[in-house]
């Protein structure tokens, strides 16, 4: 088995009466990307602010590159990298500035030109931190994280409030850092985020991991495909295949199957002269997977 | 060596910082000698009796604006830049990195001391060029250890009050409805011929503020014969300075008040 970089046990975090995280394990290789997901108040900030050292846990062990990151020792933080979901940077200071203070608190940093040649800042490395747009401030507070190249970097919501080339941008940027060898731990409430990015997922929901595995996993674990489709109104629908209404309007049916159902969907449709519109056979997308681990929907997913 | 390296990157950066935002830099320098203007202006021409002696206006006011100077550069500007950066996730972020968090106090307090001695310097230099104030001969040992004791403390008393202060909103009102009333009955704003009752001398003389102008004043007295040193006023400057330490310790904290 690979070198655990994160190893938690048992982790529970108790804010008075509210347990915001109920006993969650979780194990992160070298090299990997993991995202932590979940919807917002899930736990997913607490859980990271702790293995960060930002936070203080009520149960449970954990270990971050072999230590205890409640000790706050200087030799863990020399070694991980933080980018936090709010960050105040000053903002009369150069990119290149910046950098290179927190360069300097590091004892073996990356050289300033590969920093921001991985966030991609090099033209505005002379330009004043209060000019930046948000998308090249979040890309800074990346570069911060780098500074003292970890081989650890914490990501909170990396891509919130971007706008799609943004965040495309930001995901090449995420992936060039696999390609240096990081680990990265990845929290984010977007689902084709964690798709796009990540090389295990944990999904997290009311304080507990309710499942945990690739990607393709998740989804694979699930039924194989999903059939949708529209049907007029009161019209009766056959037995057997387990149709059920959807959103918007739509019927939709799981399946094991999907040669099988739908040739007897199809069979009665025409049987019947029922036009079915909209039809379609799909593969569970991994956002069908999460709504339904965080309870049917009800969990608030932005997408 | 480490250690050393890495306050003075923070004061590099702080200061860099502080001169790359002209109009902050501009009214934060331009502060003390404006008070010291209009006051001069408004009480400066008569002469004060102050029962042992009668100096001018001006002379009053040299020492009066340099306990102004630093109570603004170090209680003031350091309790608001704590809050400020405390909201923001300056500290946070300090914290998640390897920089000391003691390498980071010092670079703050040693801005803010660095600035408080230019900006006494100034205000010495203008008394002395525009108002015929005499610069203090052999009481300035006196006066220099007036400035050490008074930074520490206010210093201190300034992360103090930051620790008290909810959220960066909250950080001006608090901050000047902390310091404003006291800078006015401790013989700052107001000279001590002006009829002040002397219950408020009393009272003021529960705070830092009013020891720290009285031993100022004896610094720059032009009729003094001795060192000029106040070791009353500074003992209780100092046991203020202590309390506000034991209190930033305690109560002061590097995250976002929830």
């Amino acid at each position: 088995m690979a070198e655990a970089v994160i190893e938690v046990r048992g982790l529970r975090k108790r804010y008075g009466e509210l347990e915001a995280v109920r006993g969650i394990d979780l194990r992160i290789e070298r090299g990997e990307v993991f995202a932590l997901l979940g919807p917002n108040g899930a736990g997913k900030t607490t859980t990271v602010e702790i293995l960060e050292g930002h936070r203080s846990r009520t149960a449970g062990e954990v270990s971050v590159l072999g230590f205890d990151p409640g000790r706050n020792e200087v030799a863990l933080k020399e070694r991980m990298g933080i980018v936090l979901q709010h960050t105040g940077l000053e903002p009369y200071l150069t990119v290149s500035e910046t950098v290179d203070m927190f360069r300097g608190f590091y004892p073996r940093p990356l050289p300033l030109d590969e920093v921001l040649e991985v966030v991609g800042l090099e033209e505005q490395r002379d330009q004043r931190v209060r000019r930046l747009s948000g998308g090249q401030q979040r890309r800074l507070d990346v570069a911060v994280g780098l500074a003292g190249d970890p081989e650890l970097l914490f990501l909170d919501e990396p891509t919130t409030g971007f706008d799609p080339t943004a965040r495309r941008g930001a995901w090449a940027m995420i992936r060039s850092l696999r390609e240096l060898g990081k680990t990265v731990l990845l929290t984010t409430h977007y689902l084709d985020e964690a798709q796009a990015l990540a090389d295990r997922v944990a999904i997290m929901v009311r304080g507990e991991i309710v499942a945990e595995d690739t990607p393709a996993g998740l989804v694979a674990a699930d039924a194989d495909a999903v059939i949708r489709f529209r049907a007029p109104q009161g019209t009766a629908l056959p037995d057997g295949l387990g149709l059920r209404e959807a959103d918007e309007g739509l019927i939709e049916a799981r399946t094991a199957d999907p040669t099988r159902d739908l040739n007897a969907l199809t069979s009665w449709a025409l049987a019947e002269g029922v036009e079915l519109e909209d039809l379609t056979v799909s593969r569970l997308s991994l956002e069908d997977v999460f709504l339904r681990l965080t309870d049917e929907g009800d969990g608030e997913v932005a997408s | 060596m480490k250690a050393v390296r890495l306050v003075l990157l923070q004061i590099k950066y702080q200061e860099r910082a502080f001169r790359r935002n002209p109009a902050a830099a501009f009214f934060t320098i331009a502060f003390p000698l404006i008070f010291l203007v209009i006051l001069n202006v408004i009480f400066g021409g008569n002469d004060l009796d102050l029962g042992d002696r009668v100096i001018s206006g001006a002379t009053f006011y040299i020492p009066a604006i340099a306990a102004l100077t630093i109570v603004n550069s170090c209680y003031t500007s350091i309790a608001m830049s704590w809050v400020f950066d405390r909201d923001g996730g300056v500290l946070k972020r300090v914290r998640g990195s390897p920089l000391p968090p003691w390498a980071f106090l010092f670079g703050r307090i040693a801005h803010a001391v660095i600035l408080m001695l230019a900006l006494l310097v100034l205000v010495v230099l203008f008394g002395w060029l525009f108002y015929d104030v005499d610069v203090p001969g052999q009481t300035m040992p006196a006066v220099l250890v007036t400035l050490a004791v008074g930074a520490f403390s206010f210093c201190a008393l300034g992360f103090a009050i930051a620790s008290m202060v909810p959220n960066a909103d909250a950080a001006p009102a608090v901050v000047n409805a902390s310091i404003l009333p006291l800078l006015f009955i401790s013989d700052v704003f107001i000279p001590p011929d002006a009829g002040t009752p002397a219950w408020v001398e009393h009272l003021s003389s529960v705070f830092p503020v009013r020891h720290l102008s009285e031993a100022l004043q004896t610094g720059f007295n032009p009729f003094e014969t001795g060192a000029g040193f106040e070791p009353v006023h500074l003992a209780v400057i100092a046991a203020w300075g202590v309390a506000g330490l034991l209190v930033t310790l305690r109560f002061s904290s590097w995250e976002p008040r929830v």
